[in-house]
């Protein structure tokens, strides 16, 4: 596929704007002198743990337990991935087993 | 000078689980957006710029589905609302940081911030100055692991397919630490959950706005009992 310089620009500079309105907000909303009220920071503290678990459902969105595989690939990796990262509590070993893991799976066994 | 040179020697232990982790991280980016045919320096600018990294792995999703530049937008606001709690967060700890608070808030991400978050700046060291090499060192690091990717990628053709559940793993990661460290699982389930419920409902692309607006309402409904049995 080819993209032209302007459809990248816009891309880019569309995720990087919308990643600067996301970190600078809070600063803006609430200069260094004001109150959080208690509702913003109720959600503060709840909310990083809800996104990551609605995170892991995004990248899962397009498997299947319907058609060949089953999902299996996605399963076994996974499985994997948690039994390790609870034993050796090491994150890259997590994800670097776990993705090599998943690729040997798709693309020699399934 | 001399001072910032030894700042730097303090800073830079503690940023070494990061290095690792961004290099290598860094380099599966840098080649997923090479095998897309993105040219090296949109790769490196939007390491530099974007600085995000779950975004930047999704945004290597959005390009095979082509250019719906709102909907680019809002996914990025989405995904990057995590930062909106981070920024809550180091409302007091990034007080006072003159010239250099832009730069300190452009640049937490994930990393940095639990980076900081359980990091006290050694005696003798200015906190400020040792917020900002941290954040800078990691920043190099991201993009420094980009660039060997991108070229890497346009170098050697090696099997990729599949390399994109490196994020899905990353998330799983996260979410297991969180788990551990939560007193409280009721939001992280609500998370999962809302999700399962409105990728059935919704279909995969189109889930994830009803998802969020699930998950407000679900903790806007749940405020009181939740609070009497805090996460953290």
């Amino acid at each position: 596929m080819n993209y032209s310089g302007t459809q990248l620009l816009l891309f880019f500079g569309l995720i990087s704007l919308g990643t600067i309105i996301t970190r600078v907000l809070p600063f803006l909303v609430f200069p260094e002198n004001k109150i959080m009220p208690k509702y913003i920071k109720y959600l503060s503290d709840v909310l990083p743990f809800t996104t990551i678990g609605m995170l892991v459902v995004y990248c899962l969105k397009d498997i299947s337990f319907t058609t060949n595989p089953f999902a299996l690939p996605e399963i076994i990796s996974i499985t994997v991935i948690i039994i390790l990262h609870l034993v050796k509590k090491n994150t890259l070993l997590s994800i670097g087993i776990g993705t090599a893991l998943y690729m040997i799976l798709i693309n020699y066994v399934f | 000078m001399k001072r910032h040179i030894s700042t730097v020697r303090f800073a830079f232990p503690y940023t070494v689980p990061v290095l690792s982790g961004y290099m290598v991280l860094g380099t599966a980016y840098g080649i997923l957006m090479s095998k897309q045919e993105i040219p090296l320096f949109w790769i490196v600018f939007s390491s530099i710029f974007v600085y995000a990294g779950s975004m930047q792995f999704v945004a290597v999703a959005l390009l095979s589905a082509g250019f719906d530049y709102p909907g680019v937008f809002l996914m990025t606001l989405i995904i990057n609302a995590r930062h909106l709690f981070y920024g809550l967060s180091f409302l007091q700890k990034y007080k006072d940081m003159g010239k250099i608070k832009p730069y300190l808030v452009l640049s937490l991400t994930d990393e940095t911030f639990s980076l900081l978050c359980n990091t006290e700046p050694p005696a003798g060291v200015i906190p400020k100055w040792f917020y900002f090499y941290i954040s800078l060192l990691n920043h190099i690091y991201w993009v420094s692991g980009s660039l060997t990717g991108g070229i890497l990628g346009s170098l050697i053709k090696f099997e990729t397919n599949g390399l994109e559940f490196v994020l899905t793993a990353l998330f799983i990661v996260i979410f297991i630490d969180q788990w551990k460290s939560a007193k409280n699982h009721i939001p992280a389930v609500i998370g999962v959950l809302s999700a399962v419920v409105c990728r059935i409902l919704f279909g995969p692309s189109d889930f994830i706005i009803p998802s969020m607006i699930v998950i407000l309402l679900l903790l806007t409904l749940i405020k009181k009992p939740l609070e009497r049995r805090p996460v953290k």
